[in-house]
């Protein structure tokens, strides 16, 4: 058997155990299997390539080593982060994989241009070599920039940026990178190529902070997601600079399940690709001021302590503010008061609740509450009129009912969690200010509803003392 | 039809040259292309929802398979030291991300935990 052959073998072996790897992240029970073939994967992939690289006569050993160890050591302390953080950790890591991609399509490019290798940069090479480093640097740029606007970065806005003309503008300097592309695929070896070659990936590197700037944290979930599927399909592309099929099909998984996870944000919020890519949230004041006039009634923990104690189903409904405040562990702790009097807890789970998919799911996976009683919109929804009590953590545009009513409404057609169909609903907030999407939320002056203000964390710790104190008659 | 290409400075490799068997190689990716993301898109979709923060950063060190094009960039031999470079801060970028994708991904998961029979006994 020859080196070849072994190479495509091991690849063979390794893109089996990445689909498998994917397979068994359908269940929580098998989730972890799924890791340990993705790791068996790509050591495989690793070793392959190194083996098949070796025998061709490759040279840089030790520097490739040096690579490895460097990168390894920057990304186990990435792997430490708080859970709070792994919306900005995922996002850093979008970055580096675009990055990574943008970095060996521009090699590659430049090596044939070294070479004068007319072969090599076939038409449809030099396609796939200006996608990659599109698909690669813009996925760098807006990566950075996202996970800085979720690290709340000070000199980074948080507010989406809006501009006069924006789109009409983004639209330009795409189609001038798009054209400035179709020159390079003609005239992929002219004296001017790396010229336009390096103006492609400054162009590529605009566009992704200019992708990002208009975007504002509620729709962050859906951002996180199309980033993925980009990084994804820059390493496809760069399977075919390579002709290297585990690339391509690795990619293309990674690709598919941004893609997936994209389309579930955008359905969870009623909106289109399109809408959340070019229609920033910043005109979504003018509902605001019908608002005003009404007031809030604002209770004490020591009495939502008691209306608490008194239910028999309590439903919880936890968003960013939880997040912010790592009120997790002091929810686990009114989850445990509350169960052993009786009280049956349930956690709603919206699908963009927090800033990115499944975000609410891992905090409260990291305070030990099982995940029997995590449950999906669809299915709590069916259960809220039953519901004595919605406690509402930190979470705002998902409970808004006017998603339901209000066709003026910036969020109308939403899908919401009915949190005013239950008896009574407590909201913790953390100041009277409307939430990031800058509308007022109508479930918060109900006759049924009952203000708590304060850091969730604070008011948390509040409702679990009260009901301890309680207890210990 | 080669997998992996350490292009020799001077003479374009094989696979990379134009014809019917280059014209077969762009047909056969593609193929594969569309392929791979069926099989991704059906296996993505019965991804329980419970995981899908873990599922991203599990993807996230998926497609650091990246590492496979920077080691081949970084290998070659005779290369110009931007190149290698290049491709160095490649290997890099994705080792970072295969380390930190994979551990946290563990780490996440094994937070999942279904509720133990005996303490819902007690609370009733």
């Amino acid at each position: 058997m020859n080196a070849e052959t072994l190479v495509q073998l091991l690849y063979l072996v390794s893109t089996g155990l990445f689909i498998m790897s994917l397979r068994w992240m359908s269940d929580p029970e098998t989730a972890r299997k799924g890791v340990f073939s993705g790791v068996a994967a790509m050591a495989l992939a690793v070793a392959g390539t190194l083996a098949g690289v070796f025998a061709i006569g490759g040279t840089h050993y030790w520097w490739i080593l040096a690579a490895f160890a460097v990168g390894a050591g920057v990304g186990y302390p990435l792997a430490q982060v708080p859970l709070t953080a792994v919306p900005q950790r995922t996002a850093l890591s979008h970055a580096f994989g675009g990055l990574a991609a943008g970095l060996v399509g521009s090699a590659k490019y430049f090596l044939y241009f070294g070479q004068k290798n007319e072969a090599a940069l076939s038409p449809f090479i030099v396609i796939a070599l200006v996608a990659e480093i599109l698909l690669g640097f813009l996925t760098f740029t807006g990566s950075l920039l996202a996970a800085g606007k979720l690290q709340e970065v000070k000199w980074i806005p948080q507010r989406p940026v809006t501009y006069p003309m924006q789109n009409v503008s983004n639209l330009g300097l795409f189609l001038l990178a798009l054209g400035l592309g179709v020159a390079l695929v003609l005239n992929p070896l002219a004296a001017w190529a790396p010229y336009a070659f390096l103006l492609v990936i400054l162009l590529s590197l605009a566009f992704g902070v200019l992708l990002i700037i208009p975007i504002g944290g509620a729709d962050m979930p859906t951002v996180i997601s199309i980033l993925n599927s980009y990084a994804g399909l820059s390493a496809v592309a760069m399977g075919f600079v390579l002709n290297n099929k585990l690339l391509i099909i690795a990619g293309a998984l990674d690709g598919s399940s941004g893609l997936i996870l994209s389309i579930i944000m955008c359905k969870a919020m009623n909106r289109s690709f399109a809408n959340v890519l070019f229609g920033a949230f910043g005109q979504a004041q003018q509902s605001a001021a019908a608002g005003e006039q009404k007031s809030y009634k604002a209770d004490t923990p020591e009495s939502a302590a008691q209306v608490l104690a008194q239910a028999n189903l309590v439903v919880i409904v936890p968003g960013y503010g939880m997040a912010v405040a790592q009120a997790q562990h002091k929810v686990r702790e009114l989850y445990d008061l509350l169960k052993k009097r009786g009280v049956t807890v349930k956690f709603a789970i919206h699908p963009v609740a927090g800033r990115m998919p499944g975000h609410m799911n891992v905090l409260l996976a990291e305070a030990e509450i099982p995940y029997d009683d995590l449950v999906e919109m669809d299915e709590i929804n069916g259960d809220m009129p039953q519901a004595d009590v919605a406690l509402i953590i930190g979470a705002n545009d998902v409970v808004n009912p006017a998603a339901r009513a209000d066709k003026g409404s910036p969020i109308y057609g939403m899908p919401i969690i009915d949190a005013d169909k239950a008896r009574t609903v407590y909201a913790i907030k953390r100041s009277k200010n409307p939430g990031f999407a800058g509308i007022d939320n109508e479930l918060y002056f109900l006759d049924k509803t009952f203000m708590l203000f304060g850091d969730a964390k604070a008011v948390v710790g509040e409702l679990a003392k009260a009901l301890s104190g309680e207890g210990m008659h | 039809m080669k997998l992996i290409h350490v292009t020799e400075p001077t003479a374009p490799s094989a696979g990379h040259a134009g014809g019917g068997h280059g014209q077969l190689d762009v047909m056969g990716a593609l193929f594969v292309f569309m392929l791979a993301t069926f099989i991704g898109v059906m296996v993505v979709q019965r991804v329980s929802r419970l995981l899908h923060t873990p599922l991203m950063s599990l993807t996230n060190a998926i497609s650091a398979i990246a590492v496979v094009g920077a080691i081949i960039v970084s290998a070659g031999k005779d290369y110009p030291i931007y190149i290698t470079a290049l491709g160095l801060v490649a290997i890099f970028c994705s080792t970072t991300n295969i380390v930190s994708g994979f551990l946290i991904t563990d780490r996440m998961l094994k937070m999942f935990k279904k509720r133990e029979p005996s303490s819902t006994g007690a609370s009733k």
